[in-house]
């Protein structure tokens, strides 16, 4: 049996888990850091030390990342080692399923949430981009943003009133879209196979 | 912390230098006090405008470029330069200060992200250009209307978007078929760019930050007019 590592963004781990479970793959999770994304330009060099470690333990690797800002880097190093990954731009693309591209030129200023950043919006984006500590930044960030999208996973009332919470905090109107994992799952199966 | 420090007791070198100081913690109003008391005291906004603020966002972009200060922070520096400029503007057009050159800056078409692009266009009106901001989501025809009426030296195209920086060819395929784009530098940037885009959709350069963004313009302002520095 040939030995599969999944090398996830931390922003997907928990989804891809739940798909691993629902559709019982022989395969680990390897998780990286979420915050890479602040820094783009370290996600490559992160999934390749990540790679370089897996090799010794596992014989086949799939990179779940989108491009994510890396600007076709990833790829290149994922062609040069040899090793698939999961299509797709970023994970908005990917949960929305078809309708990313219509929903941002319907409102060029639509911001996300995910299942994920709606459980990490406080830390995230409340202070990760500083608005906690300085609340008048929150208008120069959002104030070209018209909307807020929420892709949800899961069914889960909890995370619709934090995303009301959150769409609340930025002073945005939100619309929730239940995508479930979108074409995340179909691209995995593709990949992992079912 | 300054606003324990009664600034009409310093000396003026001093002054400069808390100038930058409060402008690196974001501290807008103390910026604010310290130029009118240096305007107070006869500096030129010209000596004034280089030798606190601009000089102030250069540490700020020189740290931001070492990872010692982040987005938030910078930001916050921003607007702090951006109360002082208030003030300088006027100033400064009224004093004749020497012009750099003219630009026209836009986030293209589809793109609503502007902080960057604020960020560049604050820090080249600080180096001396003349800054005609588009704005965002700016379409080809506003491009070249803000052209025919400015007649600047650079133009300047922003996109935070995979999606959107595709656009930034149309426009420079535009100036081309208007036979416009000899006489024009174009400088782009944002987040999804690299040189090897700029360079594929013919661009002059890419400037990964808004510091890269001013010295950019400037040498290659330099190199067009004969001068280079």
């Amino acid at each position: 049996m040939v030995k599969t590592a999944l090398i996830v963004c931390g922003a997907l781990a928990r989804e891809v888990l739940a798909l691993k479970v629902k559709h019982g793959w022989d395969a680990d999770i390897l998780g990286l850091p979420v915050l890479l994304h602040n820094e783009p330009e370290r996600i490559p060099p992160a999934i390749k030390k990540r790679i370089q470690q897996a090799r010794e333990e596992y014989e086949r690797l799939i990179v779940v990342y989108g491009d994510c800002g890396t600007s076709g880097s990833l790829d290149r190093l994922l062609a040069q080692e040899g090793v698939q990954r999961v299509g797709g731009p970023h994970c908005y693309e990917m949960y929305a399923a078809g309708i990313f591209k219509a929903l941002m030129e319907e409102q060029p200023g639509t911001f996300f949430l995910t299942d994920y950043l709606v459980g990490s919006f406080d830390h995230l984006v409340l202070e990760g981009l500083g608005i906690d500590r300085n609340p008048q930044l929150r208008d120069d960030y959002f104030k070209n943003y018209t909307r807020v999208v929420y892709l949800a996973q899961q069914d889960n009332p909890s995370f619709k009133e934090r995303a009301q919470w959150a769409a609340d905090s930025l002073g945005l109107p939100l619309e929730i879209r239940q995508t479930g994992y979108g074409l995340l799952e179909k691209r995995l199966i593709e990949l992992v196979g079912e | 912390m300054s606003e324990d420090i009664d600034i009409t007791k310093l000396e003026t070198p001093e002054l400069l230098e808390l100038i930058q100081d409060d402008l690196y913690d974001g501290l807008a109003d103390e910026v604010v006090a310290s130029v009118n008391e240096l305007l107070a005291r006869d500096m030129t906004p010209y000596d004034l405008l280089n030798n606190g603020l601009v000089a102030g966002m250069e540490i700020v972009g020189n740290d931001f470029r070492d990872g010692i200060l982040f987005v938030p922070e910078v930001l916050m520096a921003a607007k702090s330069m951006k109360a002082g400029m208030r003030i300088l503007r006027p100033l400064l057009i009224e004093t004749g200060a020497p012009q750099t050159g003219t630009l026209v800056i836009g986030t293209v078409k589809g793109d609503i992200h502007d902080i960057g692009k604020n960020l560049v266009a604050m820090m080249m009106e600080g180096a001396g250009f003349t800054v005609i901001n588009l704005g965002i989501n700016t379409d080809v025809d506003a491009f070249l209307e803000a052209i025919g009426e400015h007649k600047p030296d650079i133009v300047g195209m922003s996109a935070m978007l995979t999606t959107t920086m595709p656009y930034m060819a149309v426009v420079i395929e535009a100036l081309e078929e208007q036979g416009l784009r000899d006489q024009l530098l174009v400088l782009v940037g944002g987040a999804p760019l690299n040189d090897a885009f700029a360079e594929e959709i013919r661009a002059d350069a890419y400037c990964r930050d808004a510091a890269v963004g001013v010295e950019t313009a400037k040498k290659l302002m330099a190199i067009k007019r004969g001068q280079p520095n």
